[in-house]
């Protein structure tokens, strides 16, 4: 056991969070302050998802720590390093035993069940900030749901590429209210925000956290002869052959060779040892 | 006839400075009327008081809106103050810049409008946006640049059709020519005259440029240190002036 | 029609020590429909000064101008505008329009102020021109950039589009060749046979006598304390 208090930060910190956190359940889409603390990583690197993971975590919780759907990027790797050792609590690979998710920019491609709870990593919280950067504006135009200008974004990107270009941070409506940025996630992620588990989201920088209750309506934006698409790299992966993943490209020589694999490391692994295969399946096992 | 807008007794106040004080007046549907005085007069802040840009201190703003008839601005609530504002009103201001998005196309300029009421088809948003980048004499190739490749008298005209494309019932104008050179102004008077009568706008005009009410406005009111010295009609306030501030202010202008 | 009754003007020049210089006083004159008054008197005797009141261009100081059943003198300025729009017509000696409009749509415009369809109203400012010798070719060019007694028919033309049942024309001949000038008389004609009320100021004497039912001297409104 270490000399940290559990899940590093203090108790009054916790209660502070959680009390923002119930805000976020009671108000979904809506961005409730909170007293962000100085954490021993810099800005960006996850600070509010910590925050609320530390102020979410039970000794008896399973941890999942996912950057880009990989658990073992650095990112990944650190954060469910600083919880093993300032909680001390079990930490997993699998999607399917974690009761707490801590992530980057991915929905898992499993789904998520009634006890399990997603906490997301939140850069920029507003998502007016880009066309109205006054904060007491962007606020006023919340409470008032004047969200005319959400959809000039769209327009926007129609208008320069015949189609709604935005393929991450896709804007979504929360129960027919809030207009909320749905953190950097591929819009290929945005239909599955419909979900059994609890959603939260944290924005250290901004002092932001947000919620998504479970089986709460996430519409995505867009227009009645643009409807919103979610997208993929219209391949299989090359590794276990799924169809229906998230998949990353990687270069793999000068030449211009390439492969696309699941996002997903958890899921693609989980399907090849369940014998699936790929295009590269044999050689890369 | 309903007036489209009463104002009753207006001040507005800086600390112990007076904005503008004891306004009172009528304007009726298709009315234009314009405000004159020299920097400094209060016409700017009259105008903002009206538009519900500054909250005044004593008096009333009656608005004759469409849905409840005659309601008070000032004492009604924000957001059904700033609806007004997207949909029954309409604010120009001097510098373009200020009534623009600069860094969203002229297209995107003109659809926010009709987005923030509620229009969700790209095409018939599209198509509108083009058909007033028409009515203002921007060829509709410039749909999709931005406002800061547009020049001055251009960028003026983007913000009028940006303001015009929900059909208000009320523009407020600030010093719409300002900054134009005479050419450019001309066009842009004709236009905005062809755009009152076309649409029956009424319209609230402050400037300090005498020419510009001659031609646009039917009546005038002459401010001078915050008070209403004179009000009329615009060609007998001008050609028979009463107080003598309007006396100086006529005769000061340079002849061409 | 048209019935000022002790009408006085005067101008304060308030930056030039107040001075009140009184310019009309007693005034009173009253036009029928179907009548022609002309109004004459030396110059400077304040018959435009007159013409200006009676439009409300000039704020009398007292006394009634009644124009179709307003009183000019203390109405409303929208009141005056509609009965510039429908009632009261002012054809001056000096065009004033907005640059860069076209000549043709300049004279169609009282009828569109009254809601005359686009295209009748344009064929009748065409026939107007037409019937004033203004080239075709012009029409579609702004007045700015005509001859002076090119923009004095487009003045007049515009002050005839609308049949307005009172009328001001403010040395309507002055300036014009014979031709033209046989034209403005007949246009003038034509308003008088269709019930419009005038009052006019003509120089040209022929002119004066050949449409002028009766005359006024405007001499006998001049202030006493000026006189």
């Amino acid at each position: 056991m270490s000399d940290y208090n559990f899940a590093y930060l203090d108790e009054q910190t916790k209660r502070m969070i959680r009390r923002a956190i119930l805000k976020g359940l009671a108000v979904p889409g809506y961005q409730v302050p909170f007293a962000s603390r100085e954490m021993p990583m810099p800005y960006g690197w996850g600070t509010g998802g910590v925050q609320v993971s530390a102020a979410t975590l039970t000794p008896e919780d399973t941890l999942k720590v996912i950057d880009q759907g990989a658990d073992d990027t650095t990112n990944a790797v650190s954060i469910r390093k600083f919880f093993e050792r300032t909680a001390c609590v079990a930490t997993t690979e699998e999607t399917a035993n974690a009761s707490v998710i801590q992530t980057r920019h991915r929905i898992p491609e499993a789904e998520l069940s009634e006890d399990q709870i997603l906490v997301y990593q939140v850069p920029i919280p507003e998502p007016l900030r880009f066309l109205e950067p006054r904060e007491t504006e962007t606020r006023k135009m919340h409470a008032l749901q004047e969200y005319g200008l959400m959809h000039v974004k769209l327009y926007e990107d129609i208008s320069q590429h015949g189609a709604i270009a935005t393929a991450y941070a896709y804007p979504v409506k929360v129960e027919g209210r809030y207009v909320m940025d749905p953190s950097p996630i591929p819009k290929f992620d945005n239909p599955k925000m419909e979900m059994a588990a609890i959603q939260l989201f944290g924005a250290g920088r901004e002092q932001r956290i947000y919620a998504v209750p479970p089986y709460t309506k996430v519409v995505s934006l867009d227009f009645e002869d643009y409807p919103f698409e979610a997208s993929k790299a219209d391949h299989s992966c090359d590794l276990c052959g799924a169809e229906d993943s998230y998949l990353d490209e990687v270069i793999l020589d000068d030449a211009g060779n390439r492969m696309f694999v699941c996002s997903d490391t958890d899921y693609c692994r989980s399907r090849r040892e369940a014998g699936h295969s790929g295009r590269l399946g044999e050689e890369a096992a | 006839m309903t007036p489209l807008l009463q104002v009753k007794n207006v001040a507005k106040m800086y600390g112990a400075r007076i904005g503008c004080t004891e306004v009172n007046f009528d304007l009726y549907p298709g009315e234009v009327m314009g405000i004159v005085g020299e920097s400094g007069s209060g016409k700017s802040t009259l105008l903002n008081s009206l538009a519900g840009h500054l909250t005044p201190d004593r008096g009333e703003v009656i608005f004759d809106t469409r849905a409840d008839g005659p309601v008070d601005t000032v004492t009604m609530s924000e957001p059904q103050r700033r609806m007004l504002s997207r949909t029954d009103w309409a604010f120009v201001h001097q510098h373009a810049r200020d009534g623009l998005r600069m860094s969203v196309s002229a297209g995107g300029n003109i659809g926010e409008r009709l987005m923030a009421v509620g229009d969700r088809h790209y095409g018939s948003i599209r198509e509108r946006a083009a058909d007033w980048l028409g009515r203002v004499e921007i060829a509709d190739s410039r749909i999709d640049d931005r406002p800061s490749a547009f020049s001055g008298g251009m960028q003026q005209r983007l913000q009028i059709a940006r303001n015009l494309v929900t059909g208000p019932r009320l523009v407020f104008m600030d010093e719409p020519t300002g900054g134009l050179d005479v050419s450019v102004q001309a066009r842009l008077l004709d236009l905005l005259r062809g755009l009152v009568r076309e649409m029956g706008l009424s319209a609230i005009i402050v400037t300090h440029d005498l020419a510009v009410v001659r031609l646009l406005a039917d009546r005038l009111m002459v401010m001078k240190d915050g008070h209403v010295v004179e009000s009329g009609l615009t060609d007998q306030v001008l050609d028979d002036p009463q107080h003598g501030y309007t006396q100086l202010l006529v005769s000061s202008v340079l002849q061409v | 029609m048209i019935e000022l009754n002790n009408v006085s003007k005067s101008f304060t020049l308030h930056n030039q020590g107040s001075a009140v210089i009184p310019v009309m006083e007693g005034a009173s004159l009253s036009v029928k429909p179907s009548e022609c008054v002309g109004l004459i008197g030396a110059s400077g005797a304040g018959k435009s000064t007159l013409m200006r009141v009676i439009y409300g261009n000039y704020l009398a100081a007292s006394g009634s101008v009644m124009v179709g059943g307003t009183d000019v003198a203390t109405a409303e300025p929208r009141e005056i505008l509609e009965l510039r729009r429908h009632t009261l017509g002012y054809v001056s000696q000096f065009l004033r329009v907005v640059p860069r409009v076209a000549t043709l749509d300049v004279v169609a415009e009282p009828l569109l102020a009254v809601g005359t369809p686009v295209n009748a109203a344009r064929d009748k400012a065409a026939s107007l021109l037409a019937q004033l010798n203004i080239p075709e070719r012009l029409w579609s060019l702004s007045p700015t950039t005509f001859s002076g007694g090119e923009q004095q028919r487009v003045n007049i033309a515009r002050g005839f589009a609308h049949d307005y049942p009172a009328l001001l024309l403010d040395e309507p001949t002055a300036s014009l060749d014979a031709q033209n000038r046989a034209t403005v008389l007949e246009l003038i004609a034509g308003a008088k046979a269709r019930g419009a009320a005038i009052v006019g100021i003509f120089h040209d004497e022929t002119a004066r006598e050949q449409v002028c039912d009766r005359f006024i001297n405007v001499s006998a409104f001049s202030p006493r304390s000026a006189a």
